[in-house]
């Protein structure tokens, strides 16, 4: 099988991806998706908020998602669904495997990556106790409960408050269960604020900042968990523990971005995102692969993950066609204080066209602060923020005309604090 | 004069809001949008929200169709609704959009699908 380009993975990054490939012209494009349906996450995402900076509104994951696949459809880009890709290499060689075609390899001139994220789970962080019935990630809670139709408990503890376990922890109280406590680790919640205002006040769930749960009891079933406050080092404080009865365990501590495929393929990663090092293109290490959305950093937003996933479209249509410069002034992005990370790591100035969107995590909550962006040092831009968190990704828009330089050079955002 | 905080959940924002709240005047400050203010005197009046949920499916190889509230219900009704949906039944083909049940428990509000099932 012979196709322009390949998407790995049926989510909102990989759907927006392949449509924008599409519209810059792009012929022969094979979508693969590994569940029984396209749409990622997002169907089993069936809370609104999705989609206020792309439509203006807000929508449900479900319907996000099927405007992207309506849209696939008219423009007759071919899919498969249950259908797995177990290796891609660096002359851009596609290996899938289902029922029906068996066995396949495929040539491509161009792969997007978008497989998305992972959650972590209890081997990620080492809570002790015994391994009964009754502990899962939220978002596993969160498919059987808004797709397969399975209840998972009656008395939940949720450890984490991400997105997802905060959207849980609604969810299940709206389905009859009592969700006795919120606990994070942190000082700060990594989820939105609007989640903690709407799935734990609007429902009066407790929320514990600086605790941990710190055992498990339980051999068959979860019986309960003990909870405790940590100190500034992360370690559960003696006599701090409180003993909570419960049936189940959620575990919203994390995501990780999924990279077999592209490890396996020698594309390099950057540690600090988990994610590939990519360009302005989103092309990563090896040339012809891109990737996007949530294999490249998390989101929290799937707005931006559709902006991040045009541009790989584009870019794999660009490069296609023979159209990308790979000579001319390379600026790195690196992050100064404050910052955590930064994506993209590597622009080519030559291939952008007006502006381009940084997207940051910053490393603590500041209020009242600026980002500076320098340029080999120099300041070239500023912007005042309120507040930023380590929970909601911050973006710089940059212009063509900001970055006007001859030489390499590196780009530095950092928080000032004013 | 009676004050309230809230965080706007309008939008992913998250604006810090303050509801000064008179015999008839209502004050919101800290909103960045228009948005922001009407949620902040609703807050203070008849809050409000979107209910998102999901009814039984049949003849589908998805048990559960996503549903949700065609406008807003009062807050103190949500649990209630989710509760009445939770008994409902429809079968497929349903398309995104369809009406699931008209005015749910005489909110005057429509619950409808939110994603076609074939
Ligand atoms: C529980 C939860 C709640 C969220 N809530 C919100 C919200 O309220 N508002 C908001 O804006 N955003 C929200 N988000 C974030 C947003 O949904 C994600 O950022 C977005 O879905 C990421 O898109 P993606 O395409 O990168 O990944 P995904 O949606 O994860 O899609 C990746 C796809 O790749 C497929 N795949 C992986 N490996 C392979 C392989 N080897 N072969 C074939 N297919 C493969 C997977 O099956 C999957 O379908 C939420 C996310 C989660 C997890």
């Amino acid at each position: 099988m012979k196709y322009d380009l390949v998407v790995v993975g049926g989510g909102p990054a990989g759907l927006a991806a392949a449509i924008e490939a599409r519209k810059n012209g792009v012929e022969r494009i094979v979508l693969i998706e590994r569940d029984r349906e396209l749409g990622g996450i997002l169907q089993q995402c069936i809370h609104n908020g999705f989609g206020l900076h792309v439509f203006g509104e807000q929508l449900t994951g479900p319907e996000y998602a099927e405007r992207f696949i309506n849209e696939l459809n008219n423009l007759k880009i071919e899919y498969l669904t249950n259908t797995m890709v177990l290796e891609i290499n660096d002359k851009k060689e596609v290996y899938i495997l289902n029922q029906e075609l068996g066995f396949r390899r495929i040539e491509a001139k161009a792969i997007i990556l978008s497989m998305g994220c992972r959650e972590r789970t209890r081997g990620a962080i080492g809570i002790p106790g015994f391994r009964p019935a009754g502990i899962f990630t939220a978002g596993t809670a969160q498919r059987f409960i808004n797709i397969e139709g399975y209840m998972v408990g009656k008395k939940v503890v949720i450890l984490g408050s991400g997105d997802i376990g905060l959207i849980m922890a609604r969810r299940l109280t709206l389905e009859g269960a009592k969700v006795l406590a919120v606990v994070e680790l942190m000082p700060y919640s990594t989820g939105l604020t609007r989640n903690i205002v709407q799935c734990l006040h609007d429902y009066n769930i407790p929320l514990f900042f600086e605790h941990t749960v710190i055992d498990i009891k339980g051999k068959n079933r979860v019986e309960g968990v003990t909870i405790a406050k940590v100190d500034n080092n992360r370690v559960p404080i003696r006599g701090t523990e409180v003993f909570y009865e419960c049936d189940t365990l959620l575990l919203s501590v994390g995501l990780i971005p999924e990279n077999e495929l592209s490890r396996n393929a020698g594309i390099e990663i950057d540690a600090r995102t988990s994610g590939p090092f990519v360009n302005e293109s989103m092309e990563t290490s090896i040339e012809g692969i891109f990737a996007c959305g949530n294999v490249v950093h998390v989101h929290d937003l799937v707005d931006f993950v559709t902006q991040e996933a045009q541009r790989a479209g584009r870019g794999a249509a660009r490069y296609i066609k023979g159209e990308a410069i790979d000579n001319g002034v390379v600026i790195r992005t690196v992050n100064g204080n404050g910052i955590r990370y930064i994506v993209p790591q590597k622009l080519r100035l030559e291939n952008l066209n007006d502006e381009i969107n940084l997207f940051m995590r910053v490393d603590n909550i500041y209020n009242n602060c600026r980002l500076d962006v320098k340029l080999d040092g120099k300041i070239i831009k500023s912007f005042k923020k309120r507040k930023v968190t380590p929970g909601e990704m911050e973006t710089v828009k940059l212009k063509k005309s900001d970055l006007s330089t001859y030489n390499d050079c590196s780009l530095s955002i950092e928080v000032v604090k004013e | 004069m009676k004050r309230h905080e809230f965080v706007c959940i309008m939008c992913p924002m998250g604006c810090n809001l303050e509801v000064l709240e008179d015999e008839d005047v209502i004050l919101v400050k800290g909103n960045q949008c228009k948005r922001g203010y009407e949620y902040g005197v609703k807050e203070i009046s008849n809050p409000t929200r979107v209910l998102t949920s999901t009814v039984i499916l049949k003849n589908s190889y998805l048990r559960r169709l996503p549903v949700k509230s065609d406008g807003e219900i009062p807050k103190g009704m949500i649990k209630d609704c989710v509760k009445f949906l939770s008994k409902i039944e429809v079968s497929a083909p349903v398309k995104m959009g369809d009406v699931i049940h008209k005015n749910i428990l005489g909110t005057g509000v429509d619950i409808v699908s939110t994603r076609t099932v074939e």
